[in-house]
């Protein structure tokens, strides 16, 4: 028997650790990998209460099925766009990432 | 402490360990492999809670496309050459705002008395979720198929790059 806490305190630690990685890193590539931390987080926390606490409606398990399929057109785009702007600005460090600002 | 509990602990370290690894390792392939690690213990999480659909799926689209991809964009951008570019000088900065925000979402999540029973697994079987996906949830089903076809458009048009160039 696990208690439901156990789970729900893993996906608190994951989800911090994803905002230290999309605060701290400064590489494209690398805040988008963080950015896909804090969404297995919030996944396991959505699969968690639906098999704990509502098994009858189990939201929580169809929406961690979108999570993922968002996620997946997520990164497809993301990429793109970082391999854009590294072929304009031949980096992909976000702090070099300042044309719209004054 | 069950041996329930004892498997959840075999599979949270390497989840943790990983997701330390991705966000502090100082070679970027590195920190994609991490990833990998990370993920498919997710995967094993998610066959903990009962849920194997959603397990297969983790480890099809994030331990097979998504880790893929990632690695195709740190080799078509070169961050390899470029190590110095990997943390900012914001990591305390960072480091304190994951920490209050770790205390607090922990915090809670213990002291909420959540209703129903918090320590039994309730099995959903893969049938129940395939009817519930086609019937109630059928209209948000067709909208995610849109947005995939938009984002694979929208991925081809951004990289493919403009006429004569």
């Amino acid at each position: 028997m696990i208690p439901i806490n156990n789970f729900l305190v893993l996906s608190s630690i994951l989800f911090s650790l994803g905002i230290y990685g999309v605060l701290a890193r400064r590489n494209a590539v690398l805040i988008l990998m963080s950015v896909e931390l804090m969404l297995q987080a919030v996944s396991i926390n959505f699969i968690a209460f639906a098999v704990y606490l509502s098994p009858q409606a189990f939201t929580g398990l169809i929406f961690a099925v979108f999570v993922i399929t968002i996620a997946a057109a997520e990164v497809g785009l993301a990429l793109a766009i970082i391999l854009r702007l590294y072929r304009n600005k031949s980096t992909a460090n976000v702090d070099e990432a300042d044309m719209m600002k004054w | 402490m069950t041996y329930e509990e004892v498997i959840f602990y075999v599979i949270a370290v390497p989840t943790v360990v990983g997701a330390i690894g991705v966000v502090t390792a100082r070679n970027v392939v590195h920190s994609a492999l991490f990833l990998i690690l990370s993920l498919l213990s997710v995967a094993g999480i998610f066959i903990l809670l009962s849920a194997e659909f959603l397990a297969i799926v983790q480890v099809l689209i994030y331990g097979g496309a998504v880790t893929i991809l990632v690695l195709f964009a740190m080799m078509l951008t070169r961050v390899r050459d470029l190590p110095a570019a990997l943390d900012g000088p914001q990591r305390p900065f960072a480091a304190l705002a994951a920490g209050a925000f770790m205390a607090v979402s922990i915090f809670s999540m213990v002291s909420t008395d959540w209703p129903g029973e918090t320590d039994k697994i309730n099995v959903i079987s893969i049938e129940q979720i395939g009817n519930d996906l086609f019937t109630t949830w059928a209209v948000p089903f067709e909208v995610a198929s849109l947005v995939l076809m938009v984002a694979l458009l929208g991925a081809i048009v951004l990289a493919r790059g403009e006429e004569g160039e």
